[in-house]
């Protein structure tokens, strides 16, 4: 089953604290999973600043700056892994470096049904 | 039909329709369709046990019976859907085997049954109703009653973790040591809000909520029985040295009676003596945490004679190890009462203000009540009127209010 772990945190303590991951232990945290054949995809974000959100609505696209929502924590990364259930879900995201400073939402992948 | 075999179907069912669910779950791997055979099963019991005899094996009947069902069931739907014909095929050739009814493997079942209703995953209300529900047998109009909400809040809670156990995929499994530390918690504590519900029940009359006491120590003796881990034992225990003084807690008028001023001729020496032995062998593991020290205070409190006699020094001690484990603003406000009566008033006073200063648990009834107790024993009655009122302002509960009106008016002029 397919879990998609989405990393959010506040941009700041993502990278201000003493707890704060670097770049090289996420790169190595993202190989061990690739190597226990459980990761489909991960990828860190660039900052909120840089979002765009997209809407149609009756046919016409508007483009507005910045992200869908202004949170006090932000989409910053994720992982979209195969796992067993969702306990292995669980014990993949809780080691994932963010988790000491922001939070991991984990949710399971709907499989769309063609008519 | 036979009444004999009529009442035997009901016993059967009291006894072991828990078991033969868990069981049907881990089988069927889905909670409706466990239910579902679970109602069929017994329903055939009614019908055939007259005519064929009751099985040597009742509980293994129930089990075979029901999953024949199920996927019968399932068949009859697959004609429009083949992904059930599918799932109808996978669940026939996974051999039950003759030991699915074991004893072993049903106890396990059980506690898989337990972990599950009791995921973290899962919110807290929803973790109690699914556990009262699943594990315990109560209805669903049982639980609202016990809990004063609707039967339908309780359905919603129970559909809806049911549909995330389902699409969430949480396993049914009981958790291997590495986790059962925090796994255990949100067991434990289920367990213990399910009693607090019951017991802290402000009128005597509503039976449902002491029941539910009840239902709590059932399962903790349950889980105690699958896995007797130290904690597990020391929440038993804390419930049964609590439960020992229900009849001396609450007057003929169902106001509050202090621990110091309740008749101890009243409480449950058998539960007192099974509770303590509890505790004994918790802290014996040296692997004990918060519940078996809560409930080591409860010992100290059930062995004493009388109020007087209360070897306040060690309870401090109790405390002392609590605050390390779990460092609370309310077991500091505790620990400080238990000084008071070791040491006298000024030194719990001193203690608690230091609490209130910091900022903590101002808007907490008891601290002020504990407060306004102290001063009162000081004689320093402006003060303890002060406080009596302060913690009047803050109470909610009707027995609560009741106790510390009667408290403030018995002040002397």
């Amino acid at each position: 089953m397919k879990y998609l772990c989405l990393v959010y945190s506040s941009e700041e303590a993502l990278h201000s604290l003493p707890e704060s991951p670097k770049d090289s232990e996420c790169i190595a945290y993202a190989e061990s999973v690739r190597a226990s054949g459980r990761m489909l995809a991960a990828e860190a974000l660039e900052s909120v600043q840089t979002a765009t959100t997209v809407r149609v609505r009756n046919g016409r696209m508007s483009i507005t700056d910045g992200p869908f929502a202004e949170t006090k924590e932000q989409l910053a990364g994720f992982y979209l892994i195969e796992a067993r259930d969702l306990n292995e879900a669980i014990q993949v995201a809780a080691r994932i470096p963010a988790a000491r400073v922001g939070c991991v939402e984990v949710r399971p992948v709907r499989e769309l049904k063609p008519d | 039909m036979n009444p004999d075999i009529q009442s035997l179907v009901a016993t059967i069912y009291r006894t072991e329709s828990r078991r033969v669910l868990a069981t049907l779950i881990r089988l069927l791997g889905d909670f409706e369709l466990a239910e579902e055979a679970l109602h069929d099963a017994f329903a055939a019991a009614v019908q055939q046990w007259p005519r064929e005899g009751v099985p040597a094996n009742p509980r293994a009947w129930l089990v075979s019976t029901g999953r024949f069902k199920a996927i019968d069931s399932i068949r009859r739907r697959a004609r429009f859907d083949s992904v059930l014909a599918e799932l109808a095929n996978t669940l026939e050739s996974e051999v039950a085997g003759p030991d699915a009814a074991a004893e072993e493997v049903v106890e396990d079942d059980r506690l898989r049954l337990i972990f599950t209703c009791c995921h973290p995953a899962l919110s807290g209300d929803a973790q109690i109703a699914l556990t009262l529900r699943e594990v315990c047998g109560l209805t669903t109009e049982e639980i609202a009653r016990a809990f004063l909400v609707s039967p339908t809040t309780v359905a919603q809670r129970i559909v809806r973790a049911k549909a995330k156990i389902r699409d969430a995929r949480i396993p049914y499994q009981v958790p291997g040591r590495a986790e059962l530390p925090e796994r255990l918690g949100p067991v434990l504590q289920t367990i213990y809000l399910v009693f607090n519900e019951g017991y802290l029940a402000s009128s005597g009359a509503d039976l449902m909520r002491c029941d539910l006491s009840a239902e709590a120590i059932r399962l903790g003796r349950l889980l105690a029985d699958l896995l007797p881990e130290p904690e597990v034992c020391g929440l038993l225990a804390l419930m049964l040295l609590q439960e020992s003084r229900r009849a001396a807690r609450v007057s003929a008028a169902g106001d509050l009676i202090l621990l110091e001023d309740q008749d101890r001729s009243l409480w449950n020496r058998e539960q007192i003596a099974e509770g303590v032995a509890l505790v004994e062998r918790a802290l014996s593991s040296g692997r004990f945490g918060a519940y078996t020290l809560q409930a080591a205070i409860a010992a100290v409190h059930a062995e004493a004679e009388d109020a007087a006699a209360t070897d306040w020094a060690q309870i401090v001690g109790l405390y002392d190890v609590l605050m390390r484990i779990v460092p609370s603003p309310v077991v500091e406000l505790n620990r400080a009462v238990a000084v008071a009566m070791r040491d006298g008033p000024e030194a719990g006073l001193t203690l608690i203000d230091a609490i209130l200063d910091r900022g903590e648990l101002q808007n907490y009834h008891l601290a002020h009540a504990a407060r306004a107790e102290l001063y009162q024993r000081l004689a320093r009655t402006a003060e303890a009127r002060a406080a009596y009122a302060q913690a009047l302002a803050l109470a909610r509960q009707d027995t609560e209010r009741r106790f510390l009106e009667k408290r403030l008016d018995a002040l002397p002029g």
